[in-house]
């Protein structure tokens, strides 16, 4: 855990003030809705379909128990009792009013818990592993990188009015769990010859409307020049970036435009006048950020103790704990997946009930640390392997041991027609019944590993296009329509998915995906071949002839 | 629109001209940047008075940069609040090219962007609002902490922790 201290505190508040002033004027009518959106949006405050959406940072996934418990107090005080988790490591409450905004705003506060930057165009949430600081062999937490990051992003004076919105998220490990090939800036941690740390450079991924796999902008930049180098590539950015069209402002169009040649000598050019200037990071700041992260004193453990041989007999526990526990760096603990995708459920939200106890199961078996992955599930960080039995009990008890994770279930779904503004098609519901349709747990574990993603609109909250299915809702005459894609992946092996046909409608989406699922499970040339690695080896044709022979 | 400079509401001694009027011989004026580029030394040699330009944010500021030691005022444009390309430019004015200048925010210039102004190296700002410009001195006050060091020289919160640090670890 980061532990915020007076300095970070005293900043929140402010803000928190500010706001406070910015609502009593809009309220009072003395900020036209124009001058108040930009601003709203820079504390994560959307007009949606229905009400104001308020959505809270949570940088680079980390939760204290403390923490989770306060939003289950706004979801209850201020909202209609649940939030929802999304795919920026952020969650968002539907139903807030503007009114009482600063006030939600002030409780969070008190727990450093912040809506900076949230939306509007300028840097957001900085990202990273949700699994950061824990996962063995990454080259070192990310989060100390990130927290400097987010830190440098925070109220930049020069970058708070770009082009659009921008997105950074960082990886320390050979497996990407952070999608750094989606967003604008990516970062990859790695050591050079000389055993320095540094970073890959990437730059101009991006989904919505335009999608675009990542580049590589720069093989290594020394850490002590990260800032300095991001510094400079939104320099160029907010001077070049297209301002004439909303749906090419973002930098990959940027990127695409100049090419990656020229773009990456811009910003060396630009960086070159900085590097050496106020930005570099000397030893001692970087020490300073890394010794305000805490890690739980581990205990010795042994890797199989006898709890676990014991409840392996129960095969509800054993089902459970195949798909939700992963390996820690430290023997004899795990980390522990909690799914929010139950059957028929919407991805991703959680009761201000199920928040609470999760503080609990936190508190008790996870050293108080809790944390958020874009997949919208939620993790433990740190259980002691003995204990694993125990907080399956506990998760059951509040309908969390939910046994789908990486399965055809766990599903990623923006909010869609339901809530959102912008959307064309509903998301939710769709979701609902393709885990209907996947209940049985034998079948989705024959099926493996399988990520569907689905967006109500071409603005890809639900990252569709690089779901190993990913589906995007269209309109067609007044009708919800779904765009199917397969072979789509955000791992270090990103990729886009590819079309399989026309657009089907609401109805038979359902259909649809078990059609391919059962393509997948007679074409794959052995049961451990991925969905996504069968596409890849025999293309789409098989799946498109399988969809549309009948249709 | 009013002008605050220094933390108060002042007059302007700059007088703007229309593009193809005549310039008074005397007195402070603001040009256009064509204007001026046209011709600068026709500009800047009147017999007397400052000369200001009024640069816009799809230009590079290095066009400007041979004449800031003569120019007494660089007037930046924020066409919408929206478009932050001066903040920018201003940086690049103060921190890159050192002009001492005065460097004036125009346009949609409201008071929720004061602080980040400020900040970028602005020291005079045409306020849209009346009210917002009379709130000047207390909206400015509304951060105390800053995350990023840029040439206005405030501490960011990563150097005031390792002061505090140091100043306690000397203290002992």
């Amino acid at each position: 855990m980061y532990a915020y201290d007076e300095i970070d505190r005293t900043l929140v508040n402010e803000r928190v003030a500010e706001f406070r002033d910015q609502v009593k004027r809009r309220l009072s009518g003395e900020l036209t809705e124009d001058e108040f959106k930009m601003l709203r949006l820079q504390n994560g405050v959307y007009l949606q379909l229905h009400a104001y959406m308020y959505r809270i940072a949570i940088p680079y996934g980390t939760l204290s128990s403390e923490q989770l418990r306060r939003l289950a107090h706004v979801a209850r005080r201020y909202d209609r009792g649940y939030g929802h988790f999304t795919t920026r490591q952020n969650i968002q409450f539907n139903w807030i009013k503007l009114a009482e905004l600063p006030d939600a705003m002030a409780d969070l506060a008190e727990v450093g818990i912040q809506s900076m930057q949230t939306s509007g165009n300028n840097m957001r949430n900085v990202t990273s592993d949700q699994w950061a600081g824990v996962a063995p062999g990454e080259i070192e937490d990310p989060r100390i990188w990130a927290e400097l990051l987010r830190q440098f992003t925070t109220l930049h004076p020069e970058f708070s009015f770009l082009p659009r919105k921008f997105k950074i998220a960082i990886t320390a490990s050979e497996h990407d769990r952070a999608a750094i090939k989606i967003h604008d800036i990516g970062l990859r941690l790695l050591k050079n010859a000389e055993g320095e740390t540094g970073f890959e450079v990437l730059v101009g991924g991006g989904l919505g409307r335009s999608p675009f796999i990542a580049k590589t902008i720069k093989p290594f930049v020394h850490g002590r020049d990260i800032l300095s180098y991001v510094e400079a590539i939104l320099r160029v950015y907010n001077q070049y970036g297209r301002r004439d069209n909303i749906y090419k402002a973002r930098i990959k169009i940027l990127v695409h435009e100049l090419g990656i040649e020229k773009f990456s000598a811009e910003v060396e050019e630009e960086w070159q006048q900085i590097r050496d200037g106020v930005l570099k990071l000397d030893d001692d700041i970087i020490e300073d950020i890394r010794s305000r992260f805490f890690y739980p004193a581990y205990e010795t453990l042994p890797h199989m103790p006898d709890e676990l041989k014991q409840a392996a007999h129960d095969q509800k526990f054993e089902a459970w704990r195949k798909n939700s526990v992963f390996a820690h760096k430290v023997q004899g603990h795990a980390i522990v997946v909690v799914s929010l995708k139950p059957v028929g459920g919407p991805p991703g939200d959680a009761t201000a009930d199920q928040m609470d106890a999760l503080a609990d199961i936190a508190d008790k078996y996870s050293f108080g640390e809790i944390r958020v992955g874009h997949e919208q599930n939620l993790a433990l960080p740190h259980v002691r392997k003995r204990d694993l039995p125990a907080v399956w009990k506990a998760l059951d008890a509040i309908g969390l041991a939910i046994p789908n994770v990486n399965l055809v279930s766990d599903i990623i779904a923006c909010p869609g027609l339901d809530y959102c503004s912008l959307a064309n098609a509903r998301s939710i519901p769709i979701a609902q019944e393709i885990t209907r349709r996947f209940a049985n747990h034998d079948t989705a574990n024959l099926i493996g590993r399988l990520h569907i993603n689905i967006s109500g609109c071409i603005n890809a909250c639900g990252h569709h296009h690089v779901g190993h299915i990913g589906i995007l809702g269209v309109e067609k005459n007044n009708e919800e329509f779904y765009q199917i894609t397969i072979g789509g992946r955000a791992d270090e092996g990103a990729a886009l998915g590819t079309l399989i046909g026309p657009a089907v409608p609401y109805a038979e989406v359902a259909d649809v995906v078990e059609d391919i699922v059962e393509a997948y499970l007679a074409l794959r040339a052995h049961p451990e071949e991925l969905f996504v690695d069968t596409v890849k080896r025999l293309g789409v044709e098989p799946f498109r002839e399988r969809v549309y022979a009948t249709r | 629109m009013p002008l605050v400079k220094g933390g108060h509401i002042v007059a302007d001694e700059f007088v703007r001209t229309a593009e193809d009027a005549e310039l008074p011989a005397q007195g402070a004026v603001l040009v256009s940047a064509s204007r001026f580029l046209a011709d600068p030394e026709a500009v800047l040699g009147r017999a007397g008075g400052k000369v200001g330009v009024i640069w816009p944010n799809d230009r590079d500021v290095d066009d400007l940069v041979p004449h800031l030691a003569r120019l007494a005022l660089v007037a930046l444009v924020f066409p919408s609040f929206r478009d932050g390309r001066a903040y920018t430019q201003a940086r690049l004015l103060r921190e890159r090219y050192a002009y001492r200048g005065e460097l004036r925010a125009t346009g949609q210039v409201l008071r929720d962007q004061f602080v980040f102004m400020l900040r970028a190296g602005f020291d005079a700002f045409e306020v849209k609002k009346q009210a917002d410009a009379e709130a000047f001195t207390e909206t400015v006050k509304r951060y105390s902490v800053f995350y990023q060091p840029t040439g206005d020289g405030r501490l960011s919160a990563l150097h005031q922790r390792l002061q505090l640090r140091h100043s306690e670890s000397a203290g002992l």
